[in-house]
């Protein structure tokens, strides 16, 4: 049954990938909902996130390489989260358009800066050993890493549709989101929650990169592809909230991998086509978080 | 323009039409139109770019500046007519209407992409444009047979008018210059006349302006259309320049690097946007190859400046959040 062969994987690729942009779309949304800086500059983490899987692990992962480039992720992550957070602070009061220039430059220059360290060429890394080759379940056989991939990256937005939907620390992002000067007046800090919150988003970026690292392959211009992809996610879900990117990063997911299985040379188009469909239905996505009319 | 209710017009723009102005463009064509005479060919190529960059950012410019529609996706019917004009030029005539070939192809794209982008506001609309942008390189990279795919379309013809062939810097340059001139007095008849204020009433507040009985959504689409018209005739231009055009062209960057020209000259003014693309350009080209091929770090760190330096010029763009 080859059809069917192609159909089931190119479903099980596309929940890998949807899962995959709902980690990055996460991050973006969080960090406009909630700090409401538009941060063009979050493809450009996710680029770092994955030149550092080749870097440390080389064209082949091992298992000792892929833990050392999960902590060097998270912590070059958090950092440039928080320098971000610093950068765009003096524009809090300003428009949304001056942040967007503002990151659009941090973002050329970090992509001036990663070809510089890493080169024009494509930088291929492969998953560790036991993930490197495929898996055969009830007669259909995967690639293991994509398999694995949906697996982390599904723990992964669990714990953060977790963190934001039921903990009291996210209950503290989401009321920054309805009422950013009530969570001041009740004595918390709302720089600690800015920096938390581009931290988490950043983390969330470079994370994406290292887990998409064997797919995307890191090269110039993926950053660009991604921060388009992620926009596309999070304007389709909603700004500000986690279950609407969720849904739409799964929907795009499918689109953009059944699209590519069945109409090679129109995936782009079927990506813009379901965005413009959406838009036409529902100017403000699907899930806009509309508290008290603030958007 | 029907509107039944009588009203005060929305702070009028104070660009008038006095002998003044007419006296100072006057003055300043005439010397762009000498200025080949007196500069090395080189000088005069670079002019000719600023001039083409310049007209892009002015009609970014009646988007950004007098309607308050930020977007970054301008460049995407910038390529389209570029594309449109280089396809003609190699495959029918060599004349002025490969420009009108851009012009109303990038229109029409622009109707089709603007109809939906036209129903967001705000930060939906910025992202929205952006994606147009990105989709459309996307198209031209992947859509070989007639945009010659990644390797774009090479060895345009030179243009031709009257018989003659266009194919010296200065000739060129003075070809690019006439519809230079012509686009820019389109885009001032329409941002100083009765439309013109009908826009920025829409840029200050939509919802009065709707209230008034305007459609407002209909008369932001033609605004569009418009400047995106405007973008075709400059991507002929570039096409007629460059003799190349390829998928950057009608990218993510040149629409930001449009925006940033933009806000640079100040995007009330008329003008403003042009030195800004002159500014953008000489960057880009010649600090760029200075700088040993890190154009783009010169660039991003322009953009950071001028946020940070410039907040006065760009400190009147609205970036409207919806209130309903």
């Amino acid at each position: 049954m080859p059809t069917t062969q192609i159909a089931v994987t190119a479903m099980v690729n596309g929940l890998a990938i949807g899962l995959l942009l709902f980690i990055t779309a996460a991050g973006l949304s969080l960090i406009f909902g909630m700090m409401d800086v538009l941060n063009l500059a979050h493809g450009a983490l996710f680029l770092t996130g994955a030149y550092l899987a080749w870097w440390i692990g080389g064209e082949q992962q091992t298992w000792p390489s892929l833990a050392r480039a999960v902590v060097a992720v998270v912590v070059l992550g958090a950092a440039a989260g928080g320098l971000l957070s610093l950068l765009t602070a003096p524009l809090s009061r300003r428009s949304h358009l001056e942040q967007a220039l503002l990151t659009l430059g941090i973002a050329l220059v970090a992509a001036d800066v990663l070809s510089a360290l890493f080169g024009d060429d494509v930088r291929a890394t492969e998953p560790p050993a036991g993930l490197d080759g495929t898996v055969t379940i009830a007669g259909w056989s995967y690639p293991s890493y994509r398999l694995a991939l949906v697996g982390v990256a599904a723990l992964l937005a669990a714990a953060v549709y977790w963190t934001v939907e039921r903990t009291s620390l996210g209950a503290l992002f989401r009321a920054t989101v309805s009422d950013r000067d009530m969570v001041a007046t009740v004595g918390v800090d709302p720089r600690l929650v800015r920096g938390g919150v581009f931290v988490l988003g950043s983390v969330l970026a470079t994370l994406a990169g290292l887990l998409g690292a064997p797919i995307y392959h890191a090269r110039p211009g993926l950053d660009t592809t991604i921060l388009v992809l992620a926009l596309v996610v999070v304007v389709v879900g909603g700004l500000g909230s986690i279950r609407g990117p969720l849904i739409a990063a799964l929907l795009f997911g499918q689109v953009e991998s059944v699209g590519r299985a069945v109409l090679p040379g129109l995936a782009s188009f079927l990506l813009f086509g379901t965005l413009a469909a959406v838009l036409v239905v529902r100017p403000r996505g699907l899930f806009t978080l509309a508290p008290g009319g603030r958007r | 323009m029907t509107s039944l209710v009588q009203t005060r017009a929305p702070a009028r723009p104070r660009l008038g039409t006095g002998f003044r102005t007419v006296a100072a463009t006057t003055a300043g064509t005439l010397v762009l139109a000498a200025a080949p005479l007196y500069l090395a060919p080189y000088a005069t190529t670079t002019l000719t770019r600023i001039l083409v960059f310049g007209l892009l950012a002015a009609s970014l410019n009646l988007l950004v500046g007098v309607v308050g529609l930020p977007s970054l996706g301008h460049a995407a019917f910038f390529g389209v007519g570029a594309y449109a004009a280089a396809w003609t030029a190699t495959h029918q005539t060599t004349g002025a209407g490969t420009l009108l070939v851009g012009v109303v192809v990038a229109a029409l794209v622009a109707l089709v992409a603007g109809a939906v982008a036209v129903r967001t506001h705000g930060v939906f609309f910025l992202m929205l444009t952006l994606a147009i942008g990105e989709l459309t390189q996307q198209a031209a990279d992947s859509w070989e047979a007639v945009t010659g795919g990644s390797n774009g379309l090479y060895g345009v013809p030179a243009p031709s008018m009257f018989g003659t062939v266009l194919d010296q810097p200065a000739t060129t340059y003075w070809y690019v210059l006439g519809f230079f001139v012509v686009g820019m007095l389109a885009l001032r008849l329409v941002s100083t006349s009765t439309p013109g204020v009908v826009l920025r009433g829409i840029r200050d507040s939509e919802d009065r302006m709707r209230a008034l009985g305007y459609r407002t959504t209909a008369i932001k689409l033609g605004a569009l259309v418009f400047a995106g018209a405007v973008a075709g005739l400059a991507g002929g231009l570039l096409a007629a320049q460059q003799r190349l055009v390829t998928p950057a062209d009608a990218g993510f960057e040149t629409s930001a690097l449009a925006l940033l020209a933009v806000v640079i000259g100040g995007t009330g003014s008329w003008w403003g946007p042009c030195l800004g693309a002159a500014l953008v350009i000489v960057v880009r080209d010649s600090l760029g190859a200075t700088l040993d091929g890190h154009g783009p770090l010169a660039l991003g760190l322009l953009f950071v400046l001028v946020v940070y330096l410039l907040p006065r010029g760009i400190a009147h763009i609205r970036l409207r959040r919806a209130t309903s």
